[in-house]
């Protein structure tokens, strides 16, 4: 089992989040992180999925997810080729004995402080997995109070863009 | 193009008249009333009231595996589209072309658990090939029109467009032709000639081929190219469930059906075989057994019209993506290349294993002692006497596999069953749909008692519409099946199996009467022949006969689930001594 990570290209269009999400469970695929938002091309929306499969199952879910009707275009991004970041926010105990301390670890890690109470701070970091899980190590002995992640995104690094020819068939089938 | 002002559900019965549809089974109902109003006018659209949308649904499917066309069913709205679903995962499982319409609550109401609300497209998401909720009077032409792409291209499958009643109701202009917008379908046809050139090589250089076809062949219609192919390389050719008379049965080269209760010579030669030629098959359980030991020694060619279908089971050393017809006729091109490079394959030593095999092992079966009528007896003079030319409709169960093993099948789709989803009650609404489809020809449902009773009301439909189906309910007072694997597996205990036939309850000749058919009952051997002689005089009224057979008739032979098919047995506790022949 290794971690793959996917960029799926789907129609914008509703339910089509459920038709995803619903063949991973029925085919018994595990979803490590899911997240989705529309792309340059408002017709189009990107998922990016993490799985933790094998090869021979990875390709399934690929060939599986290539039989919906409303999915464009899939991607596997190699992580050495492509950007991959996360974010969290992080909800801090920070009293006037330990706010130095907890700012200073904001710093280090260059989050950013987006809420101060009297006794908590509310950090907002992205990164890469490793980093953001080095943050949260980090910041457990204060106290974490409440935790949020988006869920991965990546893109690949250079000039192409996987998006360009999806494009072109919606605008053909138009 | 034409543009002309109407209603949402006159612009649905202008489309579905627009993409070629004739005929519509179904039942009306609140949320799809609007559509059954501009229904009623259709001199195109013959629409038949079916007594239980599950009927509509298995009806579409007969009515589509016999026209190779779209089958429609129509109903309303929550229980209306629930009772659609058993028929809808049916057509999922075994590729059958049909599309579904269903009435919504009007948009307002959707989500608010409204009268009659059930989210079928939500239900029927992982069991459709693609389906449609239809909020917009504007978008249902469009829709049909892609509903009916979807169904019938690439693998076919059901897909299902629910429409709010809304949306029914609204005014539209409606316009013909319609642009489809399906950018992320594209089925992929073409075999890719690489793959098919190294196929046609492994073909020559095999010792022990064996063309493993599926009802992907019966599908592209490629029975034709199928017989060319298997005569140019002289390899044995097994034939599934689904794939019944893509081979005639009595052709030379053909070795039976393989699988559970598959022919010896058909499993065997699946499991000594160095190489599988598989087309429009998909490694299904039921065929191969525990997959450890399926067919050890085999490189696999996999040829699907369904990217997924391939290495999904059995790993696949040459897949080939592409319609089975396409592929086939290519392969014959490229193995008769290798021919004239002097390279063709020898197998007359595994013929003479395989010829062995079905010497020794030919299907059969015992006559009660009892002198109560055998069931495969019944069903192998129903085929010898109605004969190749009729369809028959099978539902699940033993007599299922009876229908398979003993009628002979000499030409493509002569079979119509319920494979993947082996859904009781499939055969009397299916049977019926076959008949619409193909009202001159006969349709026979070899039907089970339990099976009979839970879809028999279509009888009704049947009578009325004119639709003079044969079925012949093998009647041994149990479900079969079930009772054959309690006989083997669970101590001949008969955990609610008998339906209790000997107080006939219900009497299958009178309830024939009460729906308007004529019943019939043989009891007796001898009267087999006559009584379906009988049946077949009949084409004014749909004819029930009622073979009353022996309770304790097993089907053999059999893989036990979870074995390897090394392990079939041909009778209870006998295996087959492979080595025979050798």
């Amino acid at each position: 089992m290794s971690l793959h990570t996917l960029s799926v290209l789907v129609e914008n269009k509703p339910g089509i989040l459920a038709r995803v999400a619903a063949l991973f469970s029925r085919r018994g695929f595990n979803i490590e992180s899911l997240a989705v938002g529309t792309t340059e091309h408002p017709e189009i929306s990107r998922m990016t999925i993490v799985v933790n499969v094998a090869d021979l199952p990875l390709e399934q879910v690929t060939k599986q997810l290539n039989k919906l009707i409303n999915v464009l275009k899939i991607v596997e991004l190699d992580p050495s080729a492509s950007v991959q970041r996360e974010l969290v926010l992080v909800k801090v105990r920070a009293d006037a004995e330990t706010r130095s301390q907890v700012l200073e670890t904001v710093q280090l890690f260059r989050a950013k402080v987006v809420d101060v109470a009297a006794d908590a701070v509310t950090i907002e970091a992205t990164g890469n997995r490793d980093k953001l899980d080095a943050l949260i190590r980090v910041l457990e002995p204060f106290g974490i109070k409440e935790l949020v992640q988006s869920g991965m995104v990546a893109i690949g690094r250079g000039a192409r863009s996987i998006t360009d020819r999806s494009l072109r068939a919606i605008e053909r089938s138009a | 193009m034409t543009t002309e002002q109407m209603t949402g559900a006159q612009a649905l019965v202008r489309a579905l008249e627009n993409v070629g549809v004739d005929t519509v089974f179904g039942i009306p109902g609140g949320a799809i009333l609007p559509a059954y109003d501009p229904l009623y006018d259709s001199d195109k659209l013959r629409h038949i009231l079916v007594r239980h949308e599950q009927g509509a649904g298995h009806a579409a499917q007969g009515y589509a595996m016999v026209t190779g066309r779209v089958g429609v069913c129509m109903a309303t709205s929550g229980p209306g589209a629930t009772n659609l679903v058993t028929a809808i995962s049916d057509a999922y499982m075994d590729s059958v072309p049909i599309v579904a319409i269903t009435g919504q609550v009007s948009t307002s109401l959707i989500g608010t658990d409204g009268f009659q609300e059930a989210d079928i497209a939500g239900i029927t998401m992982p069991i459709t090939k693609h389906n449609f909720l239809v909020t917009k009077a504007e978008d249902i032409a469009r829709t049909i029109a892609e509903a009916f792409h979807i169904a019938s291209t690439g693998r076919p499958g059901p897909v299902l467009v629910d429409i709010a009643k809304d949306a029914l109701q609204a005014p539209v202009a409606f316009e013909w032709p319609v642009q489809m917008q399906l950018p992320g379908y594209r089925p992929v046809t073409r075999p890719h000639s690489k793959q098919v050139r190294e196929a046609a090589r492994l073909i020559v250089e095999a010792r022990r081929p064996v063309l493993y076809v599926g009802g992907g062949v019966l599908k592209a219609g490629a029975s034709a190219e199928l017989k060319v192919l298997a005569e140019l390389t002289g390899a044995p050719v097994v034939t599934t469930l689904m794939a019944k008379g893509a081979l005639p049965d009595s052709h030379p080269l053909h070795m039976g059906m393989p699988g559970m209760h598959g022919a010896v010579g058909a499993v065997g030669a699946l499991q000594r075989a160095d190489l599988l030629v598989t087309l429009g098959a998909r490694f299904d359980d039921r065929v191969t057994g525990k997959l450890d030991g399926f067919a050890p020694g085999a490189k696999v060619v996999h040829a699907d019209i369904d990217p997924a279908e391939i290495s999904k089971n059995r790993h696949a050393d040459v897949p080939i993506v592409g319609d089975a017809r396409e592929v086939i006729a290519d392969l014959i091109v490229a193995v008769q290349n290798e021919h004239e490079a002097g390279r063709r394959g020898d197998y007359a030593d595994w013929w003479r294993q395989l010829n062995a095999w079905r010497e020794t092992y030919p299907l059969g079966y015992d006559t009660p002692d009892d002198g109560s009528l055998s069931p495969q007896y019944v069903i192998e003079r129903i085929g010898r006497i109605v004969g190749p030319e009729a369809y028959y409709v099978a539902g699940v169960g033993q007599h299922q596999m009876w229908a398979a093993q003993f009628i002979r099948y000499e030409r493509p789709g002569a079979f119509l069953n319920s494979g993947g989803a082996g859904t009781m009650g499939y055969a009397v609404p299916a049977a019926m749909g076959a008949k619409v489809g193909a009202p001159d020809t006969q349709v026979w449902a070899i039907d089970g008692d339990g099976c009979f009773q839970m879809t028999n009301q279509e009888l009704a439909t049947c009578a009325i519409e004119g639709i003079p189906v044969k079925i012949a309910v093998i009647n041994n007072g149990n479900l079969g099946m079930v009772r054959q694997w309690q006989t083997l597996f669970y101590d001949a205990r008969y955990s609610n199996t008998n339906l209790h036939a000997a107080k006939r309850i219900p009497d299958f000749v009178k309830l024939a009467e009460a729906y308007g058919c004529i019943g019939l009952r043989c009891e007796r051997a001898e009267d087999v022949d006559a009584v379906i002689a009988k049946a077949m005089e009949i084409d004014d009224a749909p004819v029930v006969i009622d073979f009353v057979v022996n309770e304790d008739a097993m089907v053999w032979p059999m893989v036990a689930a979870g074995t390897t098919n090394d392990d079939i047995k041909i009778a209870r506790d006998m295996a087959p001594d492979w080595e025979n022949g050798d």
